[in-house]
This record gives structure tokens, C-alpha cells and sequence, in this order.
């Protein structure tokens, strides 16, 4: 489908712009050549720096290709490679655990936070402001902030906790814990935004549905489950799509594991986004790194394909 | 008189905003404090010293860094705008064959991250010479579906009365399009601009990737190698951490308003 808009792109790609063309071309055609014009370099430019790696990514799986750019075709030997590797099966169950983990834990805090602020006040202003803050900072520097507050020993986390009497814990240190670590920072940044998404979606939802619910005795309780819940069903496809994108293949899962722990400890925390990096930029073993990736991408597209299923094409019903 | 309940929702309100901005403060306090008090359990610096900053622009070339990363932020977002503005309005309003195939083309490429394609789009920079230079930094980062889908959306909604009597005027669609869909679009494009502008500043995994030139660094590579560089001088990291968080938590807090908005209405309606 891209190939072929591009190809017309092409043909249009005049540099005169549409202003009066004489008298010649009709008002239709002057209309087609400037829709053309006006789509082409965004068409284009996606083709090559979006599309194409799409389509790269799942034919350069195929080959060898050695640090100068020499390319051998393999077959299937990545392929057979990754079944071998331990490592590669580890990234998997990793990646399993976090978005299993992470996709329920954004959409309670998310919907939780925006029913806490949703009213409108100054006071939810302000801390709808604060709760988005973390979401504007770099994932480098979170990273970093959360790396000297969670130190052994030193740490403000590990020494408030051993005023309370608690023993150290190296929550980045140790394979127990760390990947949950990562988890807890991953919600900590990311919250704002879904608290956004959903206060959007609660917006929508017209107030007169409560006060009939109220008129007919429903409580809180049951005015969630029989109204906001299923009106929020869009909504709730969209964070959930998202959120599940954003779990594999956020850019989270490079950026807090790259400053945080280098995927360690003993693998606990590495994530197959980090892993792919460490096989390509490492190990130059870009082929093999494609392979993994390409796997990534067709398991994008079952999520995506299986969710619209699963909701009937978005739309959630409760109870 | 406050309610139990309310009182109750209040104060969750004030812990969950400590919880999420402690840190921050945590990190400027840290950067204020002398080496040997920055692992004090107190919040306010007991000897407050600015020496860490000063470590980080006279020993390292932080002011570049930042110059770099402004530089390529403020041009991925001005093409972007206007190459989205462009297409945008094309798909919402002129006619044309194969503008629906387009645009589901588009939109299919709008759950691929750049992570997972990482590997071929390096291997195409590299192919493209584009390894280490401005413009790898900039031109791969411009293209998202995103903005294009955003500005769709808007100019859908835009009247068309507008455009009409342009063109009865004999007006080129060009023209409509600098001379009346722009400026009705201010909003928007600046809604999208400051998104696009702290995505940008923010960004890690491209640059370190494209990049291997010091003088081409941005900010993030700079403070990630700076933490490797300075293991344990922890008031330096955190001091560049500052320089480079508070430019966006500056804009962020005067446009909170605006990028509110437009997130809130970016879910499926």
C-alpha cells in the first residue's frame, strides 16, 4: 500500500506550486495536484524512515551482516539461533513479566488518579499538574534520580527505610527486585498520562446519568460499575492499547534499563527492546538483532489484531 | 465544615503529588549540596553551593550539549509542523485519488516505536551517510503519524466556508493554506509544538545510537556518559540532571494548560 502511494508521489512531485496554472488545468485537477504536493513529503519521509525500516526489519532477519555492511544471506540461521539461546528466551519471559505487570498497574493508577481529581477546582488543577510533571522530565535523567535514591545503604529510600528499622535493600542490585523496581519507576513516570487519557474519556460521560442513577438509589459503588465503567469502554481500548504498545517497545524499556541496570542483575531486567540493542550496537550482530526485532513487530501486530477481536473493534462491555 | 470523605480525598490528592514530584526536588537538592553532605537524609542543602553547576560548565562542554540539543529540537519541530499542516489539511479536505489509501498507510505505521526499529533504521542512516551529523539527528525524527493524525482531526473540523470563498477569489490552495488554514491552526501547532520540542529534548536512544562525534551530542547522551565518567560524584550528575530537566519542567509548567488539553482529547472518542 505505501509502495504504491509513493509511486504516484513521485510522478507529482513538481516544484511549481498549484497557484494559477493557466487557464488549462480545471479546478479538479489543480485540486488533485495540490493534494498531492501538500501529501507528498510527509508520505514520502514516513516511507523511508518508518516504513522502510518495517520492511527491513523483517527481511534483514535473513542475513549476516558484519560490521563494514557486508551482507550474507543466512536463511534461517538467526532464526534457528534465537531458539538456542537462553538469553533471547529469558528477554521473552522478562518483557511476558513486565507488561503482564505493567498494563493493569496504568490502567488502575490511571483511571484511580483521574477519578481522585476529576472534579473541577483549583486545588485538582494543581495536582493533576503535579501527578503529569514526572512525564515531561527525561527518561535519562529519571533514571538517574531513581538510581541515587534507591543506592544500598546510602540511599535516601534504604536510609529512611533503616530509621524505621528496615534492612538494606539493593533494589536495583538485587534479581529479586530489581525488574519490580523498574515496574514501580515505569508507573511512577508514566501515570500522568493515562490519569490525562481517562479524565478525557470521564469528561464525556454526561452528568445526568449520575443524578438519574442517585435518584434511583444507586450508591458510588454502583453508579462506577453500571455507568462509568462501561462508558468509559473506548477509552479504556485506547489506554489499553496503548499501554501494552508502550510496555513492549516504549521507550521506557531502553532508555530506564540502559541507565539503571544494563539489564542485569543476573538478566532480571533485561528487556528484549534492550536486549535487541545490546545484540546490535555491542555485538554488531545486526542480523541477529533483526531477527528478534522482526519477531517484536509481528507480535505488535497480533496484540493489536487480538485486542480488536477480543472487543468486538473497541467496544468493551461490563458485567 | 470538610467532610470525613473529603477531607479524606484531599489529602490522598496532596501525598499522591508529593510522591510524584519528590524526587525532583530531591534532585535539585542534590545538586545544590558540597560533595560530602549529598547523601544527608535533610531536603534543604545545610551549606546550599552552586559549585556543582560550575563543575559542569567549565569541565565539561555542557553549554554545547545544550546548544545542540535546542538546535535540533526547534528544527525537527518547525519541519514537522509544517510538513504536518501540509498533509493534514490535504487529507482532511482536498479531494484526490488514493487519499484514504494513504492515509490508512499512514496510520498503520502509528504503533511502531522507534526501539523496534532501531537496528534497519541505523543501517539505513548508515547507508544514507547520515551517521554522525545534524542531519541524522534531525531529518529520521521528524516523520511521526501522530501529528499528521492530530491535524486531520482538526481540520475536519475546521468550517469550509473559508476555503471557499478563497477560491471563489481565485485563490491557490497554497495560499489558502499559508493565508487561512495556518493561522486558524495556531492552537494546535502550538499545542503540538511543545509536545514535539520536549519529545525531542528528551530523547535518548537516536542520538546515542547516530552519534559517536562528542561535539554532535545531545544533552542525554552527554548526562548518561557524565554518570559513567563521574561514578559517585553523584552532586555533578545530578547538577547536569538539573540543567537539563528544568527547561522542561519550566515550559511544561507555563503551557500546562495547553498540553492538558490536547492529551486529554488525543483518546478515542
Amino acid at each position: 500500500m505505501q509502495d504504491r502511494s509513493a509511486k504516484r508521489h513521485e510522478g507529482a512531485r513538481v516544484p511549481a506550486p498549484s497557484i494559477d496554472r493557466g487557464p488549462r488545468l480545471s479546478n479538479r485537477a489543480r485540486e488533485r495536484i495540490a493534494g498531492y504536493l501538500f501529501v507528498a513529503p510527509d508520505a514520502i519521509g514516513l516511507m523511508i524512515f518508518v516504513g522502510g525500516p518495517m520492511i527491513l526489519s523483517l527481511s534483514l532477519g535473513f542475513f549476516s551482516v558484519s560490521g563494514f555492511g557486508d551482507y550474507t544471506f543466512v536463511g534461517l540461521d538467526n532464526y534457528r539461533r534465537m531458539a538456542r539461546d537462553p538469553l533471547f528466551w529469558r528477554s521473552l519471559q522478562v518483557t511476558i513479566l513486565y507488561v503482564a505487570a505493567l498494563v493493569p498497574l496504568l490502567y488502575v493508577v490511571g483511571l484511580g488518579l483521574a477519578l481522585l481529581v476529576q472534579a473541577n477546582s483549583r486545588f485538582n488543577t494543581v495536582v493533576r499538574t503535579l501527578l503529569f510533571m514526572p512525564q515531561t522530565v527525561s527518561l535519562v535523567v529519571v533514571g538517574l534520580v531513581w538510581q541515587v535514591l534507591l543506592i544500598d545503604k546510602i540511599g535516601l529510600f534504604n536510609q529512611l527505610g533503616s530509621a524505621f528499622g528496615f534492612e538494606s535493600i539493593s533494589w536495583l542490585g538485587d534479581p529479586r527486585f530489581a525488574l519490580a523496581t523498574v515496574i514501580a519507576i515505569s508507573v511512577w513516570f508514566l501515570m500522568g498520562f493515562y490519569m490525562l487519557i481517562f479524565l478525557g474519556g470521564l469528561q464525556d460521560i454526561p452528568r445526568e446519568y449520575y443524578e438519574a442513577a442517585r435518584i434511583d438509589g444507586a450508591g458510588p459503588v454502583q453508579s462506577f460499575f453500571k455507568i462509568t465503567l462501561p462508558l468509559l469502554s473506548p477509552t479504556s481500548f485506547f489506554v489499553l492499547l496503548v499501554s501494552t504498545v508502550t510496555a513492549v517497545c516504549g521507550s521506557q524499556t531502553f532508555d530506564l534499563v540502559y541507565i539503571m541496570t544494563k539489564g542485569g542483575p543476573a538478566n532480571s531486567t533485561s528487556l528484549a527492546i534492550f536486549y535487541i540493542y545490546q545484540q546490535a550496537f555491542l555485538f554488531n550482530e545486526y542480523g541477529y538483532a533483526a531477527a528478534m526485532a522482526s519477531v517484536l513487530v509481528v507480535v505488535l501486530m497480533a496484540i493489536t489484531v487480538l485486542m480488536f477481536l477480543l472487543t468486538r473493534g473497541g467496544r468493551f462491555t461490563y458485567g | 465544615m470538610l467532610q470525613p470523605v473529603q477531607l479524606a480525598l484531599y489529602l490522598a490528592g496532596v501525598i499522591l503529588a508529593f510522591m510524584a514530584i519528590a524526587p525532583l526536588f530531591w534532585m535539585v537538592s542534590m545538586s545544590l549540596k558540597p560533595s560530602n553532605e549529598v547523601f544527608a537524609t535533610n531536603l534543604i542543602p545545610r551549606r546550599p553551593t552552586l559549585d556543582s553547576f560550575v563543575y559542569v560548565f567549565t569541565q565539561v562542554d555542557f553549554a554545547r550539549y545544550l546548544w545542540n540539543t535546542f538546535f535540533v529540537s526547534a528544527m525537527v519541530t518547525i519541519v514537522a509542523l509544517v510538513l504536518h499542516s501540509m498533509a493534514g489539511y490535504a487529507l482532511a479536505r482536498l479531494r484526490f485519488p488514493g487519499r484514504d489509501a494513504i492515509f490508512l498507510a499512514m496510520f498503520a505505521t502509528f504503533l511502531i516505536s522507534q526501539p523496534v526499529i532501531i537496528v534497519p533504521l541505523f543501517i539505513l542512516a548508515r547507508a544514507l551517510h547520515l551517521l554522525d551529523s545534524y542531519a541524522g539527528l534531525i531529518v529520521p525524527s521528524i516523520f511521526n503519524a501522530f501529528g499528521i493524525f492530530l491535524l486531520r482531526q482538526f481540520y475536519l473540523a475546521v468550517p469550509r466556508e473559508l476555503e471557499e470563498a478563497a477560491l471563489i477569489d481565485g485563490a491557490g490552495y497554497f495560499r489558502i493554506w499559508w493565508a487561512i488554514i495556518l493561522p486558524l491552526s495556531r492552537p494546535i501547532l502550538s499545542a503540538l509544538a511543545i509536545l514535539f520540542f520536549l519529545a525531542n529534548w528528551n530523547s535518548f536512544l537516536w542520538p546515542l545510537t547516530i552519534t559517536s562525534n562528542q561535539d554532535l551530542w545531545m544533552v542525554q547522551v552527554a548526562i548518561a556518559s557524565f554518570r559513567q565518567q563521574y561514578n559517585g560524584s553523584w552532586n555533578y550528575v545530578m547538577a547536569a540532571s538539573t540543567v537539563v530537566a528544568l527547561p522542561t519542567i519550566v515550559m511544561f509548567v507555563i503551557f500546562q494548560k495547553r498540553i492538558i488539553e490536547s492529551i486529554k482529547t488525543t483518546g478515542i472518542k
